[in-house]
């Protein structure tokens, strides 16, 4: 059985996700969680491509693929930065004692 | 073959990238998933994308989680996760296969289209001119923020506590000028 391009991209797609949707889940570690979403966003990279050069439009799905590396770019740097200061100021990155602060 | 194999590689270092214990190692595991989202991003043909994920995604963000790992530590977390990981496992195993099973069975296999010619500046500078000035003034907005919390955050003293700061100066400088009058080696 041979799959064809569109189908591995979806099976990479749902792969990349559900990994992604596991950390989100399972982790407690801040910087876990960024890595967890890190790999939410490839999936959505890998299916934009996939698109794009299944329906012949390799540059829309590129140029779609750019805006979503910009923005996923931007959401880890915040996250790392937001973890390095919780991390200095409260002393843990454990989202479950995070979830605790008040005030 | 060769997509499929990248692919499913990918995803074994994702689901490495999620379970490894320590964050370094984890890191490493997504730079991994990043470089093979890469290839399989070339073998598509989209080569710029794969040029922009090995170098942002493998290269720059890489670096980023070292330099936040080597900040904040890498100790392990005691404890048990806040949903328990086999309810985890077991609530993405059903959404992966409910949406497998929903996709997959009636993706059509659309017949081989010739690549369009357009480019991909033409597309970005052209039809999605707008989309491009949004993202620069998105990297712009992250900048400020990541300096903003990255800063020094020293904040400013008031109140009883600047001046107790600031008599303790006081005194040292007072008896700093009292040794120089008496001709004292003044210590380092």
């Amino acid at each position: 059985m041979s799959l064809a391009p569109l189908q591995i991209a979806v099976l990479g797609v749902i792969g990349l996700l559900g990994a992604g949707f596991y950390g989100l889940l399972a982790g407690r570690n801040l910087i876990k969680i960024v890595v967890a979403l890190q790999v939410l966003v490839k999936g959505a990279l890998l299916g934009l491509v996939a698109a794009g050069s299944v329906k012949g439009q390799v540059a829309l799905g590129e140029s779609l693929a750019v805006t979503v590396i910009v923005a996923d770019t931007i959401v880890a740097v915040m996250g790392i930065a937001l973890g390095v200061q919780i991390r200095r100021r409260v002393g843990t990155l454990d989202v479950k004692e995070l979830s605790k602060l008040r005030g | 073959m060769t997509v499929l194999l990248l692919v499913a590689l990918a995803v074994v270092f994702a689901f490495l990238a999620i379970r490894a214990r320590r964050l370094i190692t984890s890191a490493l595991w997504l730079a991994g998933v990043s470089a093979l989202c890469a290839l399989v991003f070339s073998l598509y043909g989209a080569r710029q994308v794969a040029v922009i994920e090995l170098s942002v995604g493998a290269g720059l963000v890489t670096v980023l989680f070292v330099f936040a790992i080597s900040v904040a530590g890498d100790e392990p977390l005691a404890g048990r996760p806040v949903l328990p990981r086999p309810l985890s496992a077991g609530l993405v195993l059903l959404w992966m296969l409910v949406l497998g099973g929903m996709l997959l069975p009636g993706l059509p296999i659309p017949p081989a289209v010739p690549p369009d010619r357009a480019g991909l500046a033409e597309v970005l500078w052209g039809p999605r001119g707008l989309d491009a000035l949004l993202q620069v003034v998105v990297i712009f907005a992250g900048v400020l923020g990541l300096l903003g919390l990255l800063a020094e955050s020293g904040a400013p003293l008031d109140g009883a506590v600047a001046r107790e700061v600031a008599a303790g100066r006081e005194r040292d400088l007072q008896a700093l000028t009292e040794q120089l009058q008496d001709g004292e080696a003044v210590p380092e």
